[in-house]
Order: C-alpha cells, then structure tokens, then sequence
C-alpha cells in the first residue's frame, strides 16, 4: 500500500467557481478548498455553498480533499465545520494555531459535526498552520494534540509580519520555525508542509525553495499556483540509482528476516531499520505514475 | 423559506451564474422564473437545476432571475441556494 503523499497541496479559492470546479486536473496530491483570506467576509456565505456543492456532486480522483476553515475567533468557523464535514472533507485545516487548546476545541467540533451528519467517528482529519512567533513555540504540543492530526504547516506571511521583518529570496528569517516545525511534527509522527511561495514567476528560486525544505525533511509544500506542482513532484521524485538501491536494500532486508536476523549488509554497509524505513519511503515517492522515473 | 427582500449570488464571470431573489410580486404565489443563458439550448437544463435548487431551500414563491456563465449544475445550486437564504435573512 502506497503511504498518503502531501508533496503538493494546492489552495484553491472557495468562492471561484471556474478554480473549484478544475482543482483536481493539476496533478496536486492534496487540494486545498480555502473559505478563510481569499474570501471577502460578505462573501463567506457564498463560498462556504460553493465548496459544499461542489464536494458532493463533483469526483476529485485521487485528490485529497483539505478546507481551510475560517478561525477559531470568527463568527464562520462552527458553520464551516458543520458543512464541510456533512459533505465529506477529509482533513480539516485550522489557521492561525497557536496551541494545543485551539486543536482541542476544534476536534471537538469536528466530532460534532461527524455525529450530526452520520459519519464515522474519527474519520475526519486535522491540519494546523502555524502562522505567529506563540505557534512555533507550541508546535510540538499542537502537533500531538490529537490523534486526528495529520500535518502541521508552517505559514509564513502572518509570521514574518509578527516578527516584523519581511520575507527574504534566501528565507534566513524562517529558518527557525521551518526546523521547530520539522522536528515537532516527526518527533509527533505526523507530516510537515511548507509554507506557500509566492513569487509564481521566480521558478529558480523557487525550485532552489523546494529542494531546501525536501532536504530539511518536509513532505510537501503549500502551493499557490497549478505551475509550480511538477516542480515539487519532480524534486520530491527519487532518482533511478535511488530507487534501484532501495529495491536492493528491501530485498537484503526480506533475505535477513528469512533467516531470523534483524540485522544485515549490503555492499559492505550494515542495513538495520532505519535505513530500511528510508528505502521504503524512496519506492512510496517513486510510486507516484507523475514523476519524472517510476518502475 | 419564505423570501422577503432582495438576495442576490454569483457573478458573471465564466463558469459563474449570477442570481437574484425577490420576493413574488402582489398576487403571484408561485415561481417567476427568467434565465440568461449564452446559448438557449441550455436554458431547459438551467431551468431544471435552478427550480430543483428552490424546491431543495424550500422556497415556494419567488421572482428569480438567473444569468449563467455555463456553470456546473453544482454552482448553479450553491447560487441558488445562496441568493435564497440571503433573501431570507437566513445567513
């Protein structure tokens, strides 16, 4: 079974049907449904039907489907959940997360709403973006919050603005948050995403974006632009050497369990369960019929 | 739903419909119903998703006006449905 992949998870606005109605034929592996800043508050109403509508007539493959629901502070969020939830989102992403308590509350109106709308306790998942100074420092109690939890994502336009400074081509002020939000996620067993880059016209640098927060160990990125999800894919994608020797070392590993060891070698180097969890991750990403190689 | 002021959703921007509710005019009970459409062919099945998106918000009696951009019968009903609750202070 192929692991879920959120290399690309592409924002979409909720209110533009034309965007909505297309969202899936990108490639992206997730899609972002957004009722939050893209959408004028007059306009909330009006998006919120939209997304609903669309989700239950229209069948977005493979896609997964994600809403960015408005905050926990504004008079839309409990509505958002209640509709999007009885029309059958998968992962629910909260702004503006600043601790473990935001992700309690908001699991708790998720449960509601699965409840109201018959659908199976549990089945709906959670995202947190972390957008302020308070919510880096918190990332690993939000990441752990609930075992709804699926993805914490760094957001970086609200956080370097509470740093106040700006963001930078070389992104030294994210630097930081971009490791605090890494770590808590593994350390909590979930994924890391990437805030959105924004520049759609720079594709050096955001290529050059890319391979850095790949290297960082995030396992996608927020994208704002259908453009830039072959980049990322081709990026995240292993190289054929690679995946030849993932295969090798699978092999050696299954050959070592037959023979009751945990422990064995390849080419002169010990291959123990680390190295195999990696191996294992390279054929997931190689898996994928997009990128550039795949077996 | 019972429609009391004018409620309007959408736009007319492609793939969009625009919507507008009002309430039915002095002795109308029932459903005034006038659609835009860029090519006629179409306007049966506008007409059948706007009238199934009235039935579904519960709305009986209403002068609605509808100028579709070719959307989806999914948009059609989210504009609907919209402009309906907006017209009756719903949202």
């Amino acid at each position: 079974m192929i692991a879920k992949l959120r290399r690309t998870m592409l924002f979409v606005p909720g209110n533009n049907p034309a965007m909505v109605k297309d969202a899936h034929i990108y490639g992206s592996d997730s899609i972002i449904f957004d009722l939050e800043d893209s959408v004028s508050p007059s306009e909330k109403d009006a998006a919120r039907l939209l997304v609903r509508c669309a989700l239950e007539a229209l069948d977005y493959g493979t896609a997964e489907r994600v809403v960015r629901i408005n905050g926990l502070d504004t008079p839309w969020v409990e509505e958002d959940i209640r509709a999007m939830v009885a029309a059958g989102i998968e992962v629910v992403r909260l702004p503006k997360t600043e601790n473990a308590a935001d992700i309690h509350r908001l699991e708790r109106m998720v449960a509601e709403a699965e409840r109201e709308s018959g659908r199976p306790d549990g089945s709906v998942l959670l995202m947190a973006a972390i957008e302020s100074p308070l919510g880096v420092i918190n990332a690993y109690p939000i990441a752990a919050a609930s075992p709804r939890m699926a993805a914490i994502a760094l957001s970086a336009e609200d956080y370097v603005t509470s740093l106040k400074t700006s963001r930078s081509r070389e992104g030294v002020e994210l630097a930081e948050a971009r490791g605090r939000i890494v770590i808590a996620a593994k350390a909590a067993g979930i994924m890391a995403i990437d805030t959105v880059f924004t520049d759609v016209a720079d594709d050096e640098g955001f290529a050059r974006e890319v391979a850095l927060i790949k290297q960082m160990g995030f396992d996608g990125k927020s994208v704002i632009n259908p453009n830039q999800i072959p980049p990322v894919h081709a990026i995240y994608a292993p190289k054929q050497e690679e995946v030849q020797k993932a295969r090798r070392i699978l092999e050696a590993a299954k050959e070592a369990e037959a023979r009751g060891s945990g422990v064995t070698a390849l080419d002169g180097k010990m291959i123990d369960k680390p190295i195999i969890e990696r191996a294992q991750r390279v054929l997931e990403l190689a898996g994928r019929p997009e990128g550039p190689w795949h077996p | 739903m019972e429609i009391t002021k004018l409620g309007m959703a959408g736009t007319l921007e492609s793939c969009d419909a625009s919507v507008t509710v009002e309430p039915p005019e002095t002795g109308n009970s029932g459903i005034e119903l006038s659609i835009d459409c860029p090519d006629r062919r179409f306007s049966p099945h506008v007409r059948k998703a706007v009238l199934a998106a009235l039935q579904e918000a519960g709305v009986a009696a209403a002068r609605v006006f509808v100028r579709d951009r070719c959307a989806l019968d999914c948009t059609i009903r989210a504009r609907v449905l919209a402009a309906c609750h907006r017209a009756a202070e719903r949202i």
